[in-house]
């Protein structure tokens, strides 16, 4: 079995190879078939690594303790959901996950490209199987997850294997990584494209038409990534809260951020045709990011809690690396006359400037959490000493930069192109201005004095007024022309344009994100050692132990501390958090007791028994507004869902035409009620 | 004004903002590595600095004196071992992986008592796994 796993990926390997080598070659000797079979090797690449992955989940589920990874990941008493995870539960396996992940978007990319784009697709497909081969090295001869323990004869079984690290047995984090990879490994398509039309020198930007959809799907696979990771630190990490700048967090996060620029900077490049070579650079530097955090997490170049072992693979990234953004850079400056801009920034008050500030501010954020993240690194290189910086640091420079962008999700979508003037600003602004200044000072008359709350509150004010005036006046429009009543117009004003309105739906997402993260403001905490019996109190709540339960099934022994709960006297549901020690791995876990509600959550994490083994240490933490925080996911979510729903309504605007405010009065669009749909 | 000059001068004012609050964000939470050797060589001034520094926990020299948590760092280097004292006082309750029944490392977080005791206030752990000589404790986050 293991060899005909390692036998498929070294075969997967040798057709990776060919194809780079086929569809280039197919191009420059101008020989359409050899590139036809280069994309057939793309196929042949996917079904390979596909019976590899076959057998090595096969394996884990069945539990064949003689491979060095099942023997790692798994054992007997997984419940098999856990023994799937185990998949990308080690180094090993989480590569082949990679692997595996980057030949099904190649193949798909490669179907659904089969008839168009001729001249691009040898490019892309080398792109991708470069990308790909890299990977299948790091599969087939450094990481491979088919190593036996027991390579000589005489031993035949293994018993039973130390099974999945105990934290990672939770159901988020079962579809984290995945959710993650997916958007990691998909950037590869937008930048593939890049690529390919940097080397045909095609002026024009029909691969951003092209990889807008997928920019999309992977933006919103790699946003879910990131809160499942968030949310799993919250629920199991139990340290009560749900981001803590480590190293790995921001090497998820620091692709996010480059890839939300690009989804800006590209509207720029499609409307104006602006900030060509601005976008090549941004999409390079995504999919650099995302090899940049599968590396970071891999190499041990950081320290982190969560980061996986240390081993010879830092090398082999750090090689591709320097390959890659060598030709990435070469490629862009050779081609640096075809990305002339076709217009230029007229006014600071313009939507145009709007987009560069958003795209300043977040490159800005993302260099911050990047510099943060490699400061040890750094000041060794540059002082011979290593300096580390800490949460303190990223939140004094990333709390602002968040404001700034959070104003601009108000401001962006209102100014009009090219300039604006001060009266239409005034008008188009008051309202939410007002509004936002209103909440502010309503929450500083309640007692609120920390400056940021303040401002944060009264921005997301301020930002959803905006978002509520765009759609009641679109649908007031369409009610007033069709007669239909306003909610049914709001409907079909999305669908007209759901880029537009999703992506306002998307903002609103974020506002409420926005909330959820400012509530940090006001969590309390505190750790303390109770006696049966003792109590202790936080914020609203007191806390009273009243017993002790323990016991223990196949996999781990528990023990936890019943704890009653009174909330300002009034008395709510029994909490128990729980401790466990997983056998298998000879580990201790907690398992956190919480109590969410959408003004606060009550956290309650049962650290382990005291000093005399009758006391309990409880860590406590009162975090408000914490609910908020999931669910401006799921508005992120449907919004993104919104904006990949065709429009149905296709408006085709030549570029240097007059739009926004200025274009009310030369009253040109057709469309009734869709006058501003130009975003 | 030159609209080149206004973009300039915001562009500025947004970097230099953000330019000073890093290098204040760094000031306040700067943490050096330290091994025990250097530690031994700091001078006074080396006494308000946060530091952080590595080592083994000494096998059963983990105990607890109320919320403190009391035990032995050890380094070895160039064939002679360091001891280092610690106190851990934080907030955080110590992580699952610390131990000192079995081959552990720790990585301490905080400053040097003019007494030559380590206050820690943050403490991370990694440990070797009970079946294995080497760390490959595959704890991921993607």
């Amino acid at each position: 079995m293991e060899n005909i796993g390692a036998l498929a990926i070294l075969l997967a390997f040798c057709f990776a190879v060919y194809a780079i080598i086929g569809s280039l070659v197919g191009k420059w000797a101008r020989r359409p078939f050899l590139a036809l079979s280069a994309q057939r090797a793309v196929y042949s690449v996917w079904a390979l690594l596909t019976s590899a992955v076959g057998i090595l989940l096969y394996s884990l589920i069945k539990g064949d303790f003689r491979m060095a990874y099942v023997w790692a990941t798994s054992n007997h008493t997984m419940p098999t959901p856990y023994k799937v995870a185990a998949w990308w539960g080690g180094q090993e396996g989480s590569l082949l996950l990679w692997s595996w992940l980057l030949s099904t978007y190649a193949a798909v990319i490669v179907f659904q490209n089969r008839r168009r784009f001729r001249d691009m697709m040898p490019y892309v497909v080398s792109v991708l199987m470069f990308t790909q081969t890299f990977f299948l090295i790091l599969n087939g001869f450094v990481a491979s997850p088919f190593k036996m323990i027991a390579a000589g004869r005489g031993i035949v079984d293994i018993g039973d294997g130390q099974g999945l690290n105990p934290l990672l047995q939770y159901w988020t984090m079962v579809i984290h990584p995945p959710m993650l990879y997916l958007g990691y490994v998909g950037f590869i398509a937008p930048f593939a494209f890049a690529i390919a039309s940097l080397a045909t020198k095609q002026p024009g930007d029909e691969w951003i038409k092209t990889t807008r959809r997928w920019t999309l799907v992977t933006w919103m696979f790699q946003t879910t990534g990131v809160l499942l990771g968030m949310g799993w630190a919250y629920a199991v990490l139990g340290w009560g809260g749900y981001w803590g700048w480590d190293p790995v967090e921001n090497a998820s996060l620091l692709p996010w951020i480059t890839a939300t620029a690009f989804l800006h900077s590209v509207m720029m490049q499609e409307k104006k045709g602006m900030m060509k070579v601005w976008n090549m650079v941004l999409v390079s530097s995504t999919f650099f990011l995302c090899i940049f955090g599968t590396f970071l997490t891999r190499s041990g170049i950081v320290q982190s809690v969560h980061a996986f072992s240390e081993g010879p693979i830092g090398k082999y990234f750090v090689g591709f690396l320097a390959i890659g953004i060598a030709g990435t850079v070469y490629l862009i400056l050779n081609r640096l006359e075809y990305l002339k801009s076709e217009s230029q920034m007229e006014s600071v008050l313009s939507r145009e400037s709007s987009f560069m500030f958003n795209n300043l501010i977040l490159l800005a954020g993302c260099f911050a959490v990047l510099w943060g993240t490699l400061f040890p690194v750094i000041t060794e290189a540059i002082m011979g000493e290593k300096i580390s910086v800490d949460k303190p640091f990223f939140n004094r420079v990333n709390i602002p930069i968040g404001m700034f962008l959070l104003l601009l999700t108000g401001v962006g979508p209102l100014i009009a192109w090219r300039r604006s003037s001060f009266e239409s600003l005034k008008r188009a602004f008051l309202w939410p201005a007002v509004s936002g200044v209103f909440v502010s000072a309503a929450l500083f008359a309640l007692g609120i004095r920390s400056f940021y709350a303040l401002m944060s509150f009264g921005l997301c004010a301020f930002v959803l007024v905006t978002v509520a005036i765009e759609f009641f006046k679109g649908a007031k429009a369409i009610s007033g022309k069709s007669g239909r009543n306003l909610l049914v117009s709001m409907f079909e004003l999305t669908h007209r344009n759901t880029r537009r309105y999703g992506g306002y739906l998307v903002h609103v997402g974020i506002v409420i994100l926005f909330v959820g993260f400012t509530g940090a403001a006001f969590n309390k905490d505190t750790t303390v050692e109770l006696p049966q019996g003792g109590s202790m109190t936080l914020g609203a709540y007191t806390l009273h132990v009243v017993g002790f339960e323990e016991g223990e099934n196949a996999n781990y022994s528990w023990g936890r501390p019943k704890i009653a709960v009174t909330k300002n006297g009034e008395e709510l549901p029994m909490m128990m958090p729980e401790q466990r020690f997983y056998f298998a791995s000879q580990t201790p876990t907690h398992d956190i007791a919480l109590r969410r509600r959408l003004n606060e959550d009550l956290y309650i994490n049962y650290a382990g028994p005291g000093a005399n083994n009758s006391n309990v240490i409880l860590q406590v933490y009162v975090n408000p507004l914490v609910s908020w925080v999931w669910i401006g996911y799921w508005v992120v979510l449907f919004g993104t869902i919104i904006c990949l729903i065709p429009s149905k309504t296709k408006l085709v605007f030549p570029r240097t035409e007059v739009v926004g405010m200025a274009s009310k009065h030369a009253g040109k669009p057709t469309q009734v009620g869709t006058n501003e749909n130009e975003s | 004004m030159n609209k080149n000059v206004k973009f300039g001068l915001i562009i500025a004012v947004i970097l230099g903002t953000l330019g000073w609050l890093a290098a204040g964000g760094i000031n306040q939470t700067a943490s050096y590595y330290k091994e025990i050797a250097e530690l031994e060589r700091l001078g006074p001034d080396g006494v308000d600095k946060r530091l952080r520094v590595g080592g083994d926990v000494e096998l059963n020299s983990i105990t607890r004196e109320g919320r403190d948590v009391h035990f032995v760092l050890v380094q070895e280097k160039d064939g002679v071992k360091r001891r280092l004292n610690v106190i851990y006082n934080g907030i955080d309750p110590l992580p699952d992986t610390f131990k000192d029944n079995a081959p552990c490392q720790a990585l301490v977080d905080g400053k040097l008592g003019s007494d030559h005791v380590f206050h820690a206030t943050k403490l991370q752990a990694k440990c070797a796994s009970k079946y294995e000589a080497k760390p490959v404790a595959p704890v991921t986050r993607g």
